[in-house]
């Protein structure tokens, strides 16, 4: 007991710093839960579940260096997961009122949090298919697999009318609102991707974003660790969905359009490929930022009829934004560098520095 | 033969699958070049087949010009856009990873396709029509639309004329140097952007051809129009061989045909009809990652 006491005492000693910030965190997000809004509440909720999404999209694309854009497409299996699992069993046949619901599903409920993992583990599966003809191949075809497939799950969505009510989507989910649901597994996610990406698997991602034959002439199983990253990856992704689905209380093939993919694409690129700081940063970013963009949809924005205020024009402001990083800060807010302690600390004497340089320099000229 | 088919209307089916197949073809060509060259699935080729599109509606319903001069501005414009995609937003980052490159051209297929819906509005717009291409005769009970038949002819005369250039003539030697060796061709003094360019320009080009001919026969234009055909496309490409030509033509023929043939002997699957591209292109990769015409690519140190 004694030696627990005195190792959690050296941790502590160690990582004070990072216990008060997690302290003052879940202080925040519990006084959050208390006073937001139902508008802001649920922004933040949707920023969680963004950060969940990218910082899956971040392990697979940044850390493992493997270009998968099925973010979407497996999204929707994982919403639809807890949207089949979790509408009360009374209200299905109002739903379901085109083509009564499969039999073998009519009758089963199933908790929140055991409809949310089953999502996650049903998208690892679908997601074991796509990676397994294309991961043992170098080059980009998971790229475009995922893409595909991102499509293609639509269709199928819409045309398995007994079990997911096809086009007319899935109404009355049961909804969270507490912060709680989407911070807590956000917190959990970002813990685990940290330990994972410092363990031996996440060297092993590492060393294939860096060099795919120098990994494997290393020792490195290819094939093996990508698989591991991408499953990993889309269990994330699956469990996210089925938080959107949750937030939203509606499912339908529309929400899941691959163009959903493409704002965790510009989150993962802003926040930096390859740092889960910056993806965090970065998730809140884009969605507080979507939110604040959207008088630009608006005709009348400033007061005035413009003519370029109109729906449309926020999304070409972030893709232009995409654009403008990637050809101009290509490493996005982090690069590949965490926020930790010691960053920031040298962040900080950098800046002094480059101050107190101004300042002898403007003093040497003023001697001048 | 399945009940209910008669040689009729399998022939026509097999016409219809003809005339996909080739559009498919002419786009598919397109990513095949630029992938050969740059080692880049251009994500944004989709898109600029859908402005090629938007041009010629725009020259023929807004602008009122003869069809002609519509046709050739339209190619013009899009051999433009594609020169100016490839100069902005890939050249930059020629020497960076290569998954900046790929986000590159992801973005600018997101831009285009935002730009498109922001300036012309999401709603589909009616490409104008053509009576003289799409009024149907009739031969021995089949109804045959005379784009069916055009379409096919227009391809294969295009598709001559490119193994022409990139057999014959210097810039296609240069070009097919630059995909064997990117930086021995180089050193050989051949111009690489040039090249580079006049691949964007040849591709794009055949995409415009491509938008035409894709509009008499579906005649609605919108802003996401090129992505399906777009990823179809590629997926044709990667059937072939990329960086093959004459696979992405084949490619491009048997996914016309499979998913015309599809369609006509399983009505029930009429839902899933984009699914079987990628339905082939698992196959493909699992069995056949080269793909039917590609060489076996070893990666160097």
């Amino acid at each position: 007991m004694k030696e627990l006491q005195n190792s959690l005492g050296a941790y502590l000693k160690l990582h004070w710093k990072t216990a008060v910030f997690l302290v003052v965190l879940l202080l925040g997000i519990g006084l959050a839960d208390q006073f937001v809004d139902s508008y802001m509440r649920r922004i933040l909720n949707l920023c969680a579940i963004y950060v969940i999404v990218s910082l899956a999209m971040n392990l697979v694309n940044g850390f493992t260096g493997q270009f998968s854009l099925g973010q979407a497409g497996f999204m929707a299996i994982g919403a639809y997961t807890v949207a089949v699992f979790t509408v009360p069993i009374e209200s299905r046949a109002a739903i379901f009122y085109l083509e009564p619901m499969a039999p073998f599903l009519a009758n089963i409920q199933l908790p929140f949090i055991v409809a949310l993992i089953l999502g996650g583990l049903v998208t690892a599966v679908v997601a074991f298919f796509i990676g397994y003809p294309c991961l043992r191949l170098r080059g980009d075809y998971l790229a475009i697999a995922t893409l595909g497939f991102s499509e293609i799950i639509r269709i199928v969505f819409t045309n398995t009318q007994s079990i997911t009510n096809g086009a007319l989507g899935i109404k009355s989910i049961p909804t969270i609102s507490s912060l709680w649901w989407t911070f807590g597994i956000a917190l959990i996610i970002i813990i685990a991707t940290v330990l994972l990406i410092n363990s031996t698997y996440g060297r092993a991602f590492k060393s294939i974003r860096e060099d795919e034959i120098a990994a494997e002439a290393m020792g490195v199983g290819l094939f093996k660790t990508k698989m591991t990253s991408f499953l990993i990856g889309a269990f994330f992704t699956g469990i996210g969905g089925g938080l959107f689905a949750a937030l939203l209380g509606t499912v339908d093939p529309k929400q899941f359009y691959f163009t959903l993919t493409y704002n965790f694409l510009l989150i993962i690129v802003l926040g930096g490929m390859g740092s889960i700081s910056g993806t965090v940063i970065a998730s809140f970013v884009v969605t507080l930022g979507q939110e604040a963009l959207r008088f630009l949809d608006e005709p009348m924005a400033f007061g005035l009829d413009l003519p370029i205020f109109r729906p449309g024009l926020r999304m070409v402001v972030f893709s232009f934004l995409l654009m403008v990083i990637v050809l101009f800060y290509r490493k996005g807010l982090m690069g590949t560098n965490e926020l930790t302690w010691d960053f920031m600390a040298e962040k900080y004497r950098a800046l002094k520095k480059r101050l107190g340089g101004k300042k002898t320099a403007t003093e040497g000229g003023a001697k001048k | 033969m399945v009940v209910g088919m008669t040689m009729e209307t399998f022939l026509q089916q097999l016409i219809n699958g003809l005339s996909l197949g080739s559009l498919y073809a002419l786009i598919a060509i397109g990513y095949t070049m630029v992938y050969g060259i740059l080692r880049l699935i251009n994500f944004a080729h989709g898109d600029i087949f859908m402005m090629a599109a938007y041009f010629t509606y725009f020259g023929i319903a807004v602008f009122f010009l003869p069809w002609y001069v519509t046709f050739i501005i339209t190619i013009g414009l899009t051999m433009l856009l594609g020169v100016t995609i490839e100069r902005v937003a890939y050249r930059p980052l020629r020497d960076a990873p290569k998954t900046s490159l790929l986000i590159s051209a992801i973005g600018v297929s997101f831009l285009l396709e935002n730009v498109a819906n922001y300036l012309f509005s999401g709603k589909p717009m009616a490409f104008p029509e053509f009576p003289l291409l799409t009024t149907p005769f009739f031969i021995g009970g089949l109804s045959i639309q005379p784009v069916s038949i055009v379409i096919p002819i227009v391809a294969f005369f295009l598709m001559t004329a490119l193994l022409f250039v990139i057999n014959k003539t210097k810039i296609g030697m240069a070009m097919r140097a630059v995909a064997v060796d990117y930086d021995t061709a180089k050193l050989m003094g051949i111009k690489i952007n040039g090249v580079i360019s006049s691949t964007f320009a040849i591709g794009s080009g055949l995409a415009a051809v491509g938008a035409i001919l894709w509009c008499m026969k579906y005649p609605s234009v919108l802003p996401l129009m090129g992505v399906v055909p777009g990823l179809k496309c590629f997926i044709a490409a990667v059937i072939g061989g990329i960086g093959n030509v004459k696979g992405a033509v084949l490619g491009g023929l048997i996914l016309g045909f499979s998913e015309v043939l599809m369609v006509a002997f399983f009505p029930a699957l009429t839902g899933y009809r984009d699914a079987i591209a990628f339905v082939i292109l698992i196959v493909i990769l699992l069995f056949l990652p080269n793909g039917l015409l590609g060489k076996k690519q070893v990666e160097k140190v």
